[in-house]
């Protein structure tokens, strides 16, 4: 019998798993495959989620395990909810995710637009750009504290020299006006690169034809900017928005290194204030309403953005 | 024969007695924070190691992760350390969830008197409920919050000329709080050998506890009291008194108008800082670090004095130190113990203050000789005898968390006033006691 490329075909194919192990169906298999992810996703996941948001109803305290733990009901949602301290937190914590993302996103992108622009030494200046990215956020933290320093710091004597004042008549770190905005600056100087790499990543994807008919129809670059450019780029644009929204919303190590939430609590954001209730005070039960507030915001701002995320890709 | 038989016992008593040796031999893990008199105790318990076969290890924590890090440890059972030279606040949380253990039995076995030791060291380091005969600790390291201060500069003719036309008084060592002020606001700013100085570098630090002990050292001087009875939690009136609204004034004074720019969130190490580079005229520190500081080449000997925290309305002094306790979850208790039975010794308390360790025995503060022993030993014994501690409660963390954070608030980011930030501390404390269950 001569082989024909079907029947080639038919003995290079593999016979069923399940005829090899027997009694084991297709499904049975790819269960136990599937199996151990899934258990390690509920134990690492689902079960700290349900515990706590049980122990968000309690008094429990984990330094004091001998201590009666009693059901107080709404009781640690009601306080948190209606503690102006933790509003300030919350406005700190909105100011910060939204200048910079506004700044990281304005920068990064125009940063890529230019790098997208060939010219010699491109490779090397994208490598320049994306290195604060790949420093420690605590070593980044440090660094930038000796900038600020008043009477020694980098920034304060750049900023001197521009405007003319002393370099130790302004403090960026302890001063309530200007702590905000140095961790706004940090930050910013750290996570620009990588909006601009995914910004790149859209710039890159526009195919060369596009601009090319724009050409041919005589749209003017300003025209081809807003009409081509902006519309294919904007769904990673708001990929990078939503990468950085909810990294800032957790933001701890950087901040903490910096200002440690001061001066006074002007910069304690949410994150820093939920490790100060769960690990330094122990209040276990009501850190846990405070998570779960938190993650309840995140998740429904997210859930909302992506949906609007996949309605811009759609168009 | 008899030789024969002498000999096998002879040998098999060696034996015996090795083997018990090396059955009881340990390797202890003490468990403190990472400064200078710990560099000091390292050095001392050499002779523990040569007389008991026990090893030493030791477990040193810089300052600011010093609470966090034992203190998880402590809460998760951990056995890293068998002997911990704890805070002093944390003696309540260490008797009541069963961290420390006990040690009245074994005082009482080994003849261990603790009338033998400091009465305010005792009473603070040692003893929960507060000043009840039950000890969890040995006190191990007194200390207190004190001053130090360019004695090279306070000498100097034009310097003194200059503040006696500024001021109206001699330049000298200042006799109240307001004097020290008046000293800080006059050196700040001033030009010295080319050089701008300024007046003091005090506590601000907001993470750990560095804000609450630099008030609490202008607080108590002004007479601040947690409760208005004692052991009775009530302290709206005593808290928010006053006196202490007065005394926080005077702290944001000094803050805002006698100290360097960025001091914002300075503890420790950024006042020892300061002084050593020669920035400010004063500084307030623990007498702890005291004897490296006039150790120190450049600022130290000849250049620099000590002063005790000056009194207001009363003399007071921000409690340091700390007592030594055994760990309950160790495994090694009865070796842990032999440590503290050897530590409590007066010939090696003697020792411990000369290698740099603050004593807390009485032989060793009452010998006729200790207040000349070193520049700041008779400032030392004055401070401890109008030491004041922060709640020393289980709830500690909570309390000091909530007075770190209305104290930075006022004094650093400038939010209300001194009466709104002692009246919010004390909805603050009502909460936290309301929570334990006490009010």
């Amino acid at each position: 019998m001569s082989e024909t490329p079907a029947t080639r075909a038919a003995s290079a194919t593999p016979p069923s798993v399940a005829r090899k192990i027997k009694g084991l169906s297709d499904r049975a298999i790819a269960w136990i495959f599937v199996g151990p992810t899934i258990f390690l996703l509920l134990a690492i996941n689902i079960f700290p989620l349900i515990w706590t948001i049980n122990l968000s109803f309690t008094n429990f305290k984990a330094n004091r395990i001998g201590r009666e733990v009693k059901n107080v009901g709404l009781r640690n949602y009601e306080r948190i909810l209606s503690d102006s301290d933790i509003w300030l937190n919350m406005q700190a914590t909105a100011h910060f995710l939204f200048w910079t993302i506004f700044f990281q996103v304005l920068i990064g992108f125009t940063l890529a637009y230019l790098i997208n622009k060939k010219f010699k030494g491109n490779d090397l200046w994208t490598t320049i750009i994306v290195l604060p990215m790949m420093l420690s956020p605590a070593v980044v933290g440090n660094f930038w504290k000796f900038l600020y320093q008043p009477q020694i710091g980098l920034f304060n004597y750049i900023v001197a020299f521009f405007t003319g004042k002393e370099p130790s008549s302004f403090e960026m770190l302890g001063s309530v006006q200007l702590a905000p905005w140095s961790i706004v600056i940090v930050d910013t100087w750290m996570w620009t690169p990588f909006v601009m790499l995914i910004c790149l990543a859209g710039l890159r994807s526009i195919p060369d034809y596009i601009y090319e008919a724009a050409e041919v129809d005589r749209a003017s670059k300003l025209r081809q900017f807003f009409t081509i450019t902006i519309p294919m780029v904007l769904p990673f644009l708001m990929l990078a928005v939503l990468f950085r929204g909810i990294e800032n919303f957790k933001m701890f190590d950087l901040v903490v290194q910096l200002t440690g939430g001061g001066p006074g609590s002007t910069t304690e954001l949410t994150s820093i204030n939920l490790k100060r209730e769960a690990f330094e005070k122990w209040r276990t039960g009501y850190a846990s309403a405070y998570a779960i507030i938190l993650f309840v915001t995140v998740f429904g701002l997210a859930s909302i953005y992506v949906k609007a995320l996949n309605k811009v890709k759609e168009r | 024969m008899n030789n024969l038989k002498l000999a096998s016992v002879s040998a098999l008593s060696i034996a015996a007695a090795s083997m018990a040796s090396s059955a009881q031999a340990e390797d202890l893990t003490l468990c403190w924070a990472a400064w200078d008199p710990a560099n000091a105790l390292v050095e001392l318990s050499k002779e523990f190691e040569a007389q008991s076969g026990h090893t030493m290890s030791f477990e040193f924590i810089p300052w600011p992760n010093f609470a966090d890090r034992m203190l998880n440890e402590l809460n998760s059972g951990g056995k890293l350390c068998d002997l911990l030279i704890g805070d002093s606040q944390w003696i309540g949380g260490g008797a009541e969830n069963g961290h420390y253990v006990k040690l009245n039995d074994f005082f009482d076995s080994e003849g261990i008197s603790m009338s033998d030791f400091a009465d305010a060291t005792v009473y603070a380091y040692s003893t929960w409920p507060k000043g009840t005969p039950n000890y969890y600790a040995l006190p191990a390291m007194g200390d207190a919050n004190g001053w130090f201060y360019r004695k090279d500069w306070f000498a100097r003719d034009d310097i003194k000329a200059a503040f006696k036309e500024a001021t109206g008084r001699d330049l000298a060592e200042p006799k109240s709080q307001k004097e020290l002020l008046e000293i800080a606001q006059f050196f700040q700013g001033r030009e010295i050998d080319g050089k701008t100085v300024y007046g003091a570098s005090i506590f601000t630090e907001r993470g750990s506890e560095g804000i609450t002990m630099g008030i609490t050292s202008a607080l108590y001087p002004w007479g601040f009291k947690y409760e208005n009875t004692p052991g009775s939690y009530d302290m709206d009136g005593a808290v928010n008194s006053p006196e202490a609204v007065e005394a926080l004034e005077f702290y944001k004074e000094f803050y805002e108008t006698a100290t360097p720019p960025g001091y914002t969130n300075s503890y420790m190490g950024e006042s020892l800082d300061a002084f050593k580079s020669g920035q400010v005229a004063m500084a307030m520190n623990w007498f702890a670090f005291f004897p490296g500081l006039y150790a120190d080449p450049n600022t130290g000997g000849e250049k620099i004095d000590f002063f005790v925290n000056p009194p207001q309305n009363q003399a007071g002094s921000t409690l340091g130190g700390q007592g030594i306790s055994v760990v309950a979850y160790s495994d090694k208790q009865d070796a842990a113990l032999e440590y503290i039975k050897w530590f409590a010794n007066p010939d090696v308390q003697a020792k411990w203050w000369s290698l740099g360790g603050y004593s807390a025995h009485n032989s060793v503060l009452n010998d006729p000789g200790f207040k000349d022993s070193a520049p700041f030993a008779g400032d030392f014994l004055e401070a401890m005898g109008s030491v004041q501690d922060f709640w020393q409660e289980p709830a500690y963390a909570e309390l000091l968390l909530a007075m770190q954070k209305r104290m930075h608030d006022y004094v650093v980011a400038d939010q209300g006033t001194a009466q709104e930030a002692l009246d919010k501390l004390v909805e603050d404390w009502t909460e936290v006691f309301e929570d334990e269950g006490k009010l």
